[in-house]
């Protein structure tokens, strides 16, 4: 994918600025519906929730406590499982994002709530609300792009350490609250920058590591010491573990659907400067997709997979985002835009598929068939191991070779 | 939950502290109140066991107050926040009756056209609603040596008086409720206007006059002349066995206050909080370390502070992130975006709120 403002055909190209201000029109007409109205039956559905999730918390951690027995090892498992996934995804994001703020109660707001998870909620709320949701997609900008660690444009220049990209990847899935708490710490760019003496610094990385002890005594301490009457220690620690790498897959997974798959636009850092509020709906509308599925998918994603919906409108809450995705969707018909949903194994595959095209030079995957993969690797091989020559060189070949594919395809 | 440190704290802040370790982010006190919202150490609240109406317009809220409910004397009031269409609203009402054998409280309610939560209490609380709760409160306490009250009211300083003679005698659309609780009760008002038109709730006087709950005397300085208040005892002759409670301009509170001194009297002030919200386009914000701001209706208030030198939380300055809420605990706000008012009401605590978004629409106070 290259930025929009750098294709040779920009997917916004017929619109004209009377129509991107009708868009935000529009938009805003379908959010002022939502908001007049939001009331009990809003209210109801996320008090509920809350009460759900923690009693099927306290059931699966109660079960836990008789782990040593396989079956109950299981059911504990796959219900801790299950309540840390709503506890991040539908309950915790959303509240953090203000969606509840209106309901007045002190016990479920963005300032308050604390979440199952390594980042305290209010440096998630700094990196996730304000520069993801404000500078979506932006290249340089929206840190979400690759968290920091990954090549997700073409246009950034490949080096011989991208190749490793996929493995980052993977195990930032595994491990993701922690890839997510030192995100939120900028902790790359301070350590490049030889910032770690800084003080605001050290009290956030202070907050964090507090947060991650308590989180790893809980889970890895407290509940598994609990269930050593029967003999339960190491399975109620082995539980825990399945149960937070089962939440770290899944919202990784969720949230690579939102801004990765192939499709999704990028925009240029300078393409924003006095961006309008229609510019602003349309970047966001442009740089995300959709998971399409059951209502169980939507609500264990947080209705992340209303992601184009999400992105829009923020703060509306996430029980209504189904509601208005038609409007949505029609608005985009109407429009000529290309509303992106996928189900969720075909927009996962496809999120992963950028990441190991991306992970080569460009042109490289497209250019290799069965016939020509000796040539090509060593030519790969070439590319990592001799200077920024021979890269230049090469990558010019390769950039030409994959337009002519692409006109063969084409034809 | 603020949990104690070192080698000296309680036996019960360690244990938990040590429960915390198993709950975190939670806190204990989360996990029990999914069972025992009700029980000591909880938050205050309290579950509606009865509504009973007294009138087609009007209820009485039978409620079991928590465990930690410390009581009350008749005359005082309760803070009471109830969920009304999703939102949580906290308004003040009188205790209808005395403490009550069985510990139950009550309150006894009149729909107001347009009241928000005093139509839902009368029309839609049901049996088994949570609400929550502070404690009794209220200096204007209705003991039997006090069984005489004179009220002294100017202008819109009727308006906590009207309050509280409410609460005493609910106004139905069947006529005036004399309750157990203000069946003893000798109240004379002396209201002062500048003309009878201008005199708000004169009507609600008059009907309480009229019903023989109260004595009203309306003074009209466009009739009566200014209201010389060292003459006072010429209107109300049994002023020295009154107890007189105030409200109004300073200058006349200042000269009751000099003359009751003179004659040795109490003098209450009544600190219901009372004002109206009327939404204008603009305004002032006061903020806690005294510095104050003239605002108008198109900037949003986070702007005009940071140009004006306030330091103050933001992220997106677009109305998505929440970094900038602040709680407001007075006045009006207009969001720019649709022009939609926040406004905290009399009896409401603070309100939070978006400060990138929302602009002054009235005198707000910003607890920040």
């Amino acid at each position: 994918m290259t930025t929009i403002q750098k294709q040779a055909q920009s997917p916004i190209a017929h619109l004209t600025e009377s129509d991107i201000e009708q868009i935000g029109i529009e938009l805003d007409a379908i959010r002022q519906d939502i908001l007049d109205s939001r009331g009990g039956a809003d209210a109801a559905y996320i008090r509920k929730l809350i009460d759900t999730q923690r009693k099927l918390e306290l059931g699966s951690r109660a079960v836990l406590l008789f782990s040593i027995f396989p079956p109950a090892w299981l059911l504990g498992t796959a219900g801790l499982s299950v309540a840390k996934i709503l506890d991040n995804m539908e309950i915790g994001h959303n509240i953090l994002h203000g969606q509840w703020d209106w309901m007045r109660d002190p016990k479920i707001h963005s300032s308050t709530w604390e979440w199952d998870m390594a980042s305290p909620s209010e440096q998630w709320k700094h990196s996730h609300n304000e520069l993801h949701h404000t500078y979506t997609n932006v290249i340089g900008k929206d840190n979400d792009l690759g968290y920091g660690i990954m090549r997700v444009d073409e246009e950034q220049r490949w080096a011989p350490f991208h190749l490793g990209q996929p493995i980052w990847c993977f195990i930032n899935a595994v491990f993701f609250e922690y890839g997510i708490a030192a995100y939120d710490l900028d902790l790359g760019a301070v350590i490049k920058k030889k910032q770690t003496d800084d003080p605001e610094f050290r009290r956030r990385a202070k907050s964090v590591l507090t947060k991650i002890r308590k989180q790893v005594t809980k889970d890895y301490v407290a509940h598994p010491v609990l269930s050593i009457p029967t003999g339960s220690f190491l399975p109620t620690l082995a539980a825990n573990f399945t149960a937070n790498i089962v939440r770290n897959l899944w919202s990784n997974s969720i949230i690579l659907c939102g801004h990765f798959p192939e499709g999704v636009e990028t925009f240029e850092k300078r393409s924003i400067e006095g961006e309008s509020r229609g510019d602003w709906y349309v970047r966001q509308m442009l740089g995300s997709a959709n998971i399409s599925g059951s209502k169980a998918l939507h609500l264990m994603s947080g209705n992340l997979s209303h992601q184009i919906e999400h992105h829009l409108f923020p703060d509306l809450p996430s029980n209504r985002y189904a509601e208005i995705a038609p409007k949505v969707q029609a608005l985009f018909e109407k429009y000529e835009l290309t509303y992106l949903a996928r189900p969720l194994v075909p927009q996962v595959y496809s999120a992963w598929h950028k990441v190991v095209r991306l992970s080569l030079p460009n042109g490289w995957l497209a250019t290799t068939n069965k016939k020509n993969v000796p040539s090509q690797l060593k030519m790969l091989y070439a590319m990592s191991t001799k200077g920024p020559k021979v890269r230049r060189a090469a990558q010019a070949r390769l950039t030409q070779q994959a337009r002519r594919v692409e006109v063969q395809a084409a034809a | 939950m603020a949990l104690m440190t070192g080698s000296g704290a309680p036996l019960r802040s360690r244990l938990a502290r040590l429960a915390e370790t198993v709950t975190t982010p939670l806190v204990p006190a989360d996990i029990f109140d999914i069972f025992a919202p009700l029980r000591a150490g909880a938050d205050l609240r309290g579950r509606i066991e009865e509504v009973r109406a007294e009138t087609p317009d009007a209820a009485t809220i039978v409620i079991r107050p928590g465990a930690d409910w410390a009581g009350h004397v008749p005359g005082q009031y309760l803070r009471i926040g109830i969920d009304v269409d999703g939102v949580r609203e906290w308004r003040a009402y009188s205790l209808t009756h005395g403490p009550r054998a069985d510990g139950r409280i009550s309150i006894t309610v009149k729909a107001v056209p347009d009241g928000k939560v005093s139509n839902h209490l009368v029309h839609e609380a049901v049996p088994g609603t949570l609400v929550h709760l502070e404690q009794a409160a209220g200096d204007f306490v209705l003991k039997s040596d006090h069984d005489r009250l004179l009220f002294v009211t100017a202008g819109s300083g009727i308006t906590p008086v009207i309050g509280m003679l409410r609460n005493l005698f609910p106004s139905t659309d069947t006529g005036v409720l004399r309750l157990d609780r203000s069946k003893d009760l000798d109240i004379v008002v002396v209201h002062v206007a500048p003309s009878e038109p201008d005199s708000i709730f004169i009507r609600d006087l008059e009907s309480l006059a009229a019903a023989g709950a109260i004595t009203l005397i309306a003074r009209y300085d466009d009739v009566h002349g200014v209201l010389d208040v060292d003459r006072l005892d010429d209107l109300v002759p049994d002023l020295a066995e009154r107890r007189t409670l105030a409200c109004g301009p300073a200058g006349l509170l200042d000269a009751l206050a000099a003359h009751h001194e003179r004659a040795g009297l109490e003098l209450v002030t009544e600190q219901f909080r009372t004002e109206r919200i009327e939404p204008g386009d603009g305004g002032t914000v006061a903020f806690a370390d005294g510095t104050l701001l003239e605002l108008d209706g198109a900037t949003s208030i986070l702007d005009a502070a940071e140009e004006a030198g306030v330091l103050m939380p933001s992220g997106c300055r677009m109305g998505i992130c929440m970094g900038c809420v602040l709680p407001m605990r007075a006045g009006a706000v207009r969001d720019l975006r649709n022009g939609q008012i926040t406004a905290v009401v009399p009896g409401d605590g603070a309100i939070k709120v978006q400060t990138c978004i929302n602009a002054a629409a009235g005198a707000c106070h910003l607890d920040h």
